[in-house]
């Protein structure tokens, strides 16, 4: 803890790089970069409800919400304006993960991955049926607008591009400080021995209602930002698949570092967009497969690769 | 009164198939814990083998009720098979690991399997309707009925009865049963617990794919049946208890019966209440309705 926490400064390096790249990135990367950072906002939620020893496989859940948010407001209701949209995504995410998360706080392990599975699969559930929503071939968005400004549909990409890599430095920021703060490591401990933890005087209850709540939010940001970028929405956004993928890129990254969950959805992209151009057929098995020697080998994720620095602050 | 009637029957045809497909995954997490994602792949692989085997076949113009045991026969063997190389390739491997790991090392199995079957059966739909139409309709108080369907009921008792044997009056189903209760002291005792995990995995195999060779007929086979299948099952599982024979019949009652209630009066509820039900009773009893609470070994 005494060394100079570095990881702070190089988030904000990274995010000008990330903001001058707008400027040579041609659109198709752009629009991938932009997706790959809405889903790392996502993974980054459940990476935090990781540290704590619990894999929800029911984060499209909020992600869709986000989605329908910004969809039904855009479309249905004329409200375009990313800030208004944004504040009304975080409040409905907030009001509907403190609900659930009241009950799922009392669930641990295999029993509260299936549970948040099945809560994502009612909204699934429900949004395939109702036929206002365009049941499962979902429906287009309105383009965003920022304070009655519209940009041009050329630019916008662009626009929603810097936006959302704002919006991620923000929260990646703030998710540092949470996890270096001694809520952020009450985490870690409640997954080594949850009753100890009692016996301090925490609350783990309390612990991980915060942390579904955040994990939630983070989530449904990544779901209105993903609405943006792609103009569209359908129910597959809260399919357990959906999930899954986010519960995949968790692994990819590892979940020590703040940053490796945006470095992890990054890399899946990549692998993603190129595997479905050279192998249609085959890229879910080059997932599947690399799930496996994930799990095998490197049980951190790939950000166990780098070489681990003397001092011990990096997390 | 005859809503009712179809309501009930429909209900129980629906059942009986989610009992068949769920029955294998209860039985592999009862004495493995492993819930096992890929389950749904074994139903897609026996789904698959069954629609191309019953084309072929009732394309030669042969016997055609020898058909039956061939195709349903084919998706036993196939999914044993398969079953089989998971079980010794990967997953002897992994036991003793969290049950979560587990849950995303099936994940990634599952993944493989998708492609598997889109690579060996490309990405057309399969139709098998020949055995669906040879049973006819069969009229109940007016009402008619696919006797495909119906005949589903009686596979569903058959195979629900035979697990029960199994597990209760044999030597072996007693081994078994000492596997599930305490795997230490059971290997302490002398059985071979390693073979007893290969032989459960791949009747749970089995049974997952003979749900696929059945259901084959009643619809179009295509790629990403199994993806839409395990969550069912799952949902039927969790609902009697993981690990229960008997908690899947009464869980796949469950979820049959509050479905056809939906289909037939609001069917825009119909996946709602599926899932719903599910909720429900992991909020209330999160260990299943069939499964008493065990003692916490230190």
């Amino acid at each position: 803890m005494l060394s100079q926490d570095t990881t702070s400064r190089n988030l904000w390096i990274a995010m000008c790089a990330f903001v001058l790249l707008a400027f040579f990135l041609p659109n198709w990367l752009s629009f991938l970069t932009t997706v790959a950072l809405a889903k790392g906002l996502v993974v980054l939620g459940l990476v935090l409800l990781m540290r704590t020893g619990l894999v929800s496989f029911g984060q499209g859940l909020y992600y869709c919400l986000g989605g329908y948010v910004v969809g039904i407001l855009g479309t249905y209701l004329g409200v375009t304006d990313v800030a208004i949209l944004l504040v009304i995504t975080i409040v409905s995410s907030i009001v509907i993960s403190f609900l659930l998360g009241l009950l799922l706080c009392r669930y641990r392990e295999i029993f509260f991955a299936m549970l948040t599975m099945a809560f994502s699969m009612i909204l699934y559930g429900i949004l395939v049926k109702s036929e206002i929503f365009g049941s499962t071939d979902g429906f287009n968005i309105e383009p965003a607008s920022l304070m009655g400004w519209h940009p041009a549909i050329e630019s916008l990409g662009t626009w929603i591009y810097l936006f959302t890599v704002m919006l991620t430095f923000l929260f990646l920021q703030g998710m540092h400080r949470y996890f270096r703060s001694p809520l952020g490591f009450a985490g870690k401990a409640i997954r080594e021995n949850e009753i100890r933890v009692e016996y301090l005087g925490v609350s783990p209850k309390k612990v991980i209602l915060l942390k579904y709540v955040i994990a939630a939010v983070l989530a449904a940001v990544g779901g209105a930002l993903t609405a943006m970028v792609a103009g569209h929405v359908d129910p597959e956004m809260a399919f357990w698949t959906t999930s899954g993928e986010f519960v995949f890129i968790a692994l990819l990254g590892g979940i020590t570092h703040v940053a490796a969950p945006i470095i992890g959805a990054i890399i899946f992209e990549i692998i993603r967009t190129f595997a479905f151009d050279l192998a249609p057929y085959s890229w879910q098995m080059i997932l599947g497969g690399a799930l496996l020697l994930i799990i095998f080998f490197l049980p951190n994720g790939l950000w166990s690769l780098l070489p681990t620095r003397k001092s011990g602050g990096s997390l | 009164m005859d809503t009712l009637l179809v309501i009930l029957i429909d209900g129980l045809i629906y059942s009986s198939w989610l009992f068949i497909v769920a029955v294998g995954l209860t039985l592999i997490y009862g004495v493995m814990k492993i819930l096992n994602l890929a389950h749904g792949s074994l139903y897609a692989i026996g789904a698959y083998t069954a629609a191309s085997l019953v084309g072929w076949y009732f394309g030669t113009g042969h016997f055609p009720w020898s058909g039956f045991v061939l195709f349903i026969g084919a998706a036993i063997l196939a999914g044993m098979l398969t079953g089989f190389i998971i079980e010794r390739a990967l997953l002897q491997f992994m036991y003793g690991r969290d049950e979560v790991v587990m849950i995303l090392v099936t994940y990634g199995v599952l993944l493989i399997l998708e492609d598997v079957t889109k690579l060996i059966w490309g990405v057309d739909a399969y139709f098998a309707y020949q055995p669906y139409s040879m049973l006819g309709r069969i009229k109940l108080s007016g009402i008619s009925f696919a006797g495909y369907d119906l005949s589903l009921i009686l596979v569903a008792i058959l195979v629900g009865f035979a697990l029960w044997y199994a597990l209760n009056q044999t030597r072996r189903g007693k081994l078994l049963r000492a596997v599930i209760h305490d795997r230490e002291v059971s290997l302490a005792m002398g059985i071979n617990v390693s073979k007893v995990f290969v032989v459960t995995f791949v009747i749970g195999s089995a049974l997952g794919a003979l749900a696929g060779g059945l259901t084959a007929p009643a619809l179009s086979v295509a790629p990403g049946i199994g993806i839409e299948v395990i969550i069912l099952a799952f949902a039927v599982v969790v609902i009697g208890g993981l690990g229960s024979v008997g908690g899947a019949a009464v869980g796949a009652l469950l979820v049959g019966i509050f479905r056809a209630l939906a289909v037939h009066t609001y069917p825009q509820l119909e996946l709602f209440v599926i899932y719903g039900v599910m909720a429900m009773v992991l909020s209330i009893r999160p260990q299943g309705l069939f499964v008493t609470a065990t003692a916490r070994k230190i």
